[in-house]
């Protein structure tokens, strides 16, 4: 059970979260634009990394706000918490 | 066969207070502070059980949580009842009764037993390959398994005892109270760290209060008398919580454990009466220190199981600890010198000891020359090759082992015993390190796994890290608890302790013996009952992983997780295979370490309070009403209203007319109420309906349907806009929370530039609709002063008014197709407002109704309910709702994947009507629906997903996902049902005012 340190309220038990998935997936701006295989690549394709995965996630149970997380799926460790909108660390 | 094999003095057992309890029926006695095992072994009864595939006669063989063999059954047929419990766990108390579960009809006629003499027949694998085929004997093998296994048998009445959860956060959690447990917690403690020291047993001490007092000293005093007294000390130390009975369950990611604090299973029945039972800890420790000590491994030799057969840790602790031999005539088998302890303990009680044999051909000790200065014969470099005595040990047959410890040699040597005491070394207990993520190193010297990278913040320390002489335990925590701690001084750093240093040992993972493998019968695991052999078998057929040689043999599957046996499976492969035992790896421990009860788990949840009710401001009104009641979502629903014993389909029936012929009231509280402000609500609205929303006049109302971006229905509902930047957005019952969520997320990721704020407020208004021609006359009863006309208040629009001066929002709109109004106030006036509405619509005969009858009606008009005519793979075109999706929009929520290859197929399933050629046959929803009867295989075209008979229309209606069913209209298809064919045709979704008339009446 993981101990997230939730960007507006601080460490809370993993269970007032909910994750949310990959991260830095942005809403394509002019979807008519696109080509049914480059929706298709935003609707469905998601990565499943051992490793170094950036992810979404809510305090459901808290401050209903979105936060990034870069989480160790490998071991759970949590790297680095950061608001929406913050650009991703480079490295 | 009751006789009394007490010794004297044990300061643990209250001898002036005797305890009587029942085993398999007949009474014995023990007295307090026994388990039920110390007291059954002081009443000579070592025989308990019988083995799970063999049904071999099995004894007692530890004294603590790792027993494979003395599982029990507590309390058989109370409402007290627990099976697979270990009696060497079970405190007695007065009036217990236990009973063994391994056999049938009884311990010792048992009729499994058979199985034993055809073993040869049941190697590894048997239950895979014979049970397998053929599979219709499947539930014959089954019966035949479950009443010869002793699986234990499950409480049937309701658990009468009240269990608790717990949350504890502490700066340092302690697991086990051994002698490193103690002076860790002490000295976290005294270094102002909150602190927190659990332990299994109801003593705490460990080993150590009983440990062997001339060779281990501290300070120049036996090392018990001077951990007593550290002991002592704990109760004033400031910071210090110390939990016994408690045992760690689970260690998961971020030092976050699972306890188990046992609080009345030692007491008797009037004492547990209304008290907690078990507290399920979840701790949340910011610092974790591990002493959890080591388990003696057994030694795998030939018949090594028999009734008698004991580790020899265990025969030292019954009789220190318990004041209990074991036996009147004690052997040991040895490969180190914790043996020798062991015999040294019985020889000063005065308990004979004939033998020890040692497979190594010396030890120069200490404790080794007392033992030889005491004449007990000592026999180097033999093993025991073959035991006797079928439900008790009588003797056993040594031989000398060849120097590489292959074979053995000479002759052979018979020694009479009633204990035999087996001691292989120690295993360090790393089971709670590996669940929270520890990865290990196996030490090739000792032959041990220890924990190699901590993953969180925690340390192991003592023998569960590989320390095993006091004078090593002692340094290496004063090094480690300080490294931890960042402390500088520890207050045991200037304490002077003595003790062995040499122990010298051998492995050698399966004892030879002078029969070739296949005639004997060397147990790796007891309570699945797999031998050496077995593990060899698999290897030979090619199993080499050994997650694969452990699920094939089932070594280690047990309920004790194979925490005695698990090393040797290992070394027996390593030295099959030529691998080295640090390569193969081990098999993973999964939580609970030791089994939990259920009510443990659940806490307080049970019954009412499993899973939260929400109930409306009207809910007393419906249960007076006799309500049936409904389940949506967690809100408990009227049903329908039966009156004078109505079945369902009559009172729906009623309903259904009433709500049409004159007027009809719901409790439509539980409607998911959104409240959204903000100057760009417009255009929120905008992007997440498939409408536009843009011109919508303030007090007016609009349906939108809201999609997924893969262009599916998600939800539905009504929105008004109360003024420029402010709406109301209802959504479905069970969809509320949801949709909040979702329009979050959207807001929040993708729009954060859009001024709009999103406030739950379904729980702060009640809300009452009234709908049947008459409901215009009821309204007016009830706000007299509100202009009803259709020009001043049209469908789909909303009025603010008053109610005895109590502001109410009005919309008038309709799920029914009748004329109809939304009163909403605030929560609390919830129950008055229903009142004030049936008073007024007493003369027109108003009628409550619930949700069947609201499902009905909407499905007289072909109106979806989101879940139950869609199912996340229904556009709106495939609901042939295409009026509802904007053309002018350049983008909504889903919009994109309206036209994808997939969306746009013709053949896809789309909502129609069906009409069954027999209006008084309604079909069952969930139907499948076919065109051709005589089609091999036939080709199911979708199924039905709502169906009613209509007693407005008088005859059966239905609403169905059928392929390609837009160009239908007007076929016949078919519905086969078990025992019929029922004939349908396809029709327009709206049966009922097919041109809206009655909204307007
Ligand atoms: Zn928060």
């Amino acid at each position: 059970m993981f101990l997230i340190n939730c960007p507006y309220c601080g460490e809370r038990d993993q269970q007032e979260f909910k994750a949310g998935g990959e991260a830095h997936i942005e809403r394509p701006k002019q979807p008519t634009e696109l080509s049914d295989d480059e929706w298709a690549e935003y609707l469905f394709m998601r990565k499943n990394i051992k490793g170094i995965q950036f992810e979404r996630w809510n305090h459901a149970h808290g401050c209903r706000k979105w936060f990034n997380m870069v989480r160790d799926t490998s071991n759970d460790e949590i790297k680095l918490i950061y608001k929406m909108g913050e650009k991703p660390p480079s490295d | 066969m009751s006789e009394n094999l007490r010794v004297k003095f044990s300061e643990y057992i209250d001898e002036t207070i005797r305890v009587s309890f029942k085993f398999n029926g007949k009474t014995y006695h023990g007295f307090k502070g026994d388990t039920l095992a110390s007291a059954l072994l002081a009443n000579n009864v070592h025989l308990v059980g019988r083995s799970f595939k063999y049904h071999r006669p099995r004894g007692i063989m530890t004294a603590g949580s790792e027993e494979p063999n003395a599982i029990v059954q507590v309390n058989d047929n109370t409402n007290r009842t627990e099976p697979n419990v270990r009696a060497t766990e079970v405190e007695i108390y007065e009036g217990l009764e236990a009973s063994s579960q391994n056999c049938w009809p009884s311990v010792n006629f048992d009729i499994g037993g058979i199985n034993n003499l055809i073993s040869t027949f049941i190697p590894a694998g048997f239950y895979y390959k014979t049970f397998m085929w053929p599979s219709n004997f499947w539930e014959k093998y089954e019966y035949f398994i479950r009443h010869t296994a002793g699986l234990g048998k499950s409480p049937t009445k309701k658990d009468p005892d009240i269990y608790d959860h717990k949350n504890i956060h502490c700066d340092v959690l302690v697991v086990g109270a051994g002698i490193s447990g103690i002076l860790a917690a002490k000295n976290a403690a005294k270094n102002n760290f909150k602190t927190l020291l659990v332990d299994e047993k109801n003593e705490l001490g460990g080993a150590t209060i009983y440990q062997n007092r001339e060779f281990n000293k501290i300070d120049n005093e036996s090392s018990s008398d001077w951990l007593k007294k550290e002991i002592n000390e704990l109760k004033n130390i400031k910071n210090l919580e110390i939990k016994t009975r408690t045992s760690i369950a689970a260690f998961h990611g971020y030092n976050y454990l699972l306890g188990r604090e046992n609080l009345t299973d030692h007491l008797e029945k009037k004492e547990k009466h209304n008290q907690i039972r078990q507290r399920l800890l979840k701790i949340r420790a910011k610092k974790v220190i591990l002493a959890t000590g080591a388990l003696e491994r057994p030694l795998v030799f030939n018949n090594n199981d028999r009734p008698g057969i004991m580790l020899s840790s265990a025969v030292k602790k019954y009789a220190d600890f318990f004041g209990v031999k074991c036996g009147k005539q004690n052997v040991f088998f040895t490969n180190n010198d914790s043996a020798y302890e062991s015999a040294l303990c019985l020889y000063n009680k005065g308990i004979k000891v004939n033998a020890i044999i040692d497979i190594r051909d010396n030890s120069n000790s200490k404790i080794v020359k007392a033992v030889e200065k005491a004449g007990i014969k000592i026999h180097w470099s033999h093993t025991v090759v073959d035991t006797r005595g079928y439900k008790r040990l009588n003797s056993v047959s040594i031989m000398k082992l060849s120097n590489d410890g292959m074979i053995v040699t000479g002759n052979k040597i018979n020694i009479s015993c009633d204990c035999l005491g087996i001691a292989g070394g120690w295993t360090p207990a790393v089971h709670l390190f590996t669940q929270s993520g520890g990865k290990l190193k196996f030490d090739e010297e000792n032959k041990v796994f220890l924990p190699n990278k901590y993953p969180s913040d925690q340390i192991s320390v003592g023998s569960c890290r590989g320390d095993f002489k006091l004078k090593e335990i002692i340094n290496n925590l004063s090094i480690n608890l300080k490294e931890f701690l960042k402390i500088e001084q520890v207050d045991f750093d200037k304490i002077n302790v003595e003790s062995e240093k040499e122990n010298s040992k051998i492995n050698i993972w399966l004892l030879p013996s002078d029969k070739a493998i296949g005639k004997t019968k060397p147990f790796v695991d007891y309570q699945n009952d797999a031998t050496a052999k077995d593990i060899k078998l698999a290897l030979r057929e090619g199993f080499k992983s050994i997650e694969h040689v452990k699920r094939y043999t089932t070594t280690g599957m047990g309920t004790d997780q194979g925490k005695l046996g698990n090393m040797h499976a290992l070394g027996i492969i390593a030295d099959t295979t030529g691998v080295k035992m640090g390569e193969l790896g081990t098999t993973t421990f999964r939580p609970p370490y030791t089994p939990l009860t259920f009510g443990t788990i659940v806490g307080r949840n049970v019954g009412e309070f499993f899973d939260i009710f929400r109930r409306t401001p009207m809910n007393d009104w419906h249960i007076q009403s006799k309500a049936e009641f409904e389940n949506v979502g967690q809100w408990k629903r009227g049903w329908y209203y039966p009156a004078n014993g109505e079945t369902m389909h009559q009172a729906v029936q009623r309903e259904s007319k009433a709500a049409r012929e004159s007027a009809g009231i719901l409790d439509a509280s539980t409607l998911g109420k959104i409240d959204i402000q903000g100057s760009d609500a417009s255009e929120f609205l905008n992007r997440v309906y498939t409408n536009a929303w843009s011109k919508l006049a303030i007090g007016k109302c609009r349906y939108g349907l809201m999609l997924n971006e893969d262009g599916m229905v998600y939800d539905d509902g009504v929105t008004t806009r109360l003024g420029e930047n402010h709406y109301i957005m209802t959504t479905t019952t069970g969809g509320a929370a949801n949709v909040l969520g979702k329009l979050e997320d959207y807001l929040q990721t993708e729009w954060p530039e859009l001024d709009v704020y999103l406030t739950s407020v379904t729980d702060h208004y009640a809300t009452a609709s009234i709908c049947g021609p008459n409901s215009k006359k009821i309204l007016n009863k009830i706000i007299p002063n509100l202009n009803l006309s259709d020009e001043n208040f049209p469908h789909m629009s909303f009025k603010e008014a008053q109610i005895d001066k109590i502001k109410c929002r009005v919309m008038r709109i309709s799920f029914t197709g009748e004329h109809s109004y939304e009163i909403n106030v605030q929560a609390s006036y919830g129950k008055s407002l229903w009142d004030k509405c049936m008073e007024a619509g007493k003369e027109f005969n108003i009628t409550p109704y619930g949700t069947e009858t609201m499902h009905l009606l909407r499905a007289e008009k072909g109106f979806i309910i989101v879940g139950q005519d869609t199912d996340g793979t229904m556009t709106p075109i495939d609901l042939q709702m295409d009026w509802i999706v904007s053309k002018k929009k350049y983008d909504f929520i889903g919009k994109r994947s309206l036209y994808r290859s997939d969306t746009i197929r013709e053949d896809r399933k789309q909502l129609v009507g069906l009409l069954t050629d027999d209006p008084n046959i309604v079909l069952d929803e969930g139907a499948q629906i076919v065109s051709e009867l005589n089609q091999n295989p036939v080709q199911m075209l979708g199924h039905v997903t709502s169906s009613y008979f209509s007693p407005n229309l008088n005859k059966s209606i239905a609403l169905a996902v059928v392929r390609g069913g837009k160009n239908m209209m007007g076929k016949k298809l078919f519905i086969p049902m078990e025992n019929k064919t029922i004939n349908v045709t396809v029709a327009n979704p709206v049966f009922f005012d097919e041109d809206n008339a009655r909204l307007n009446a």
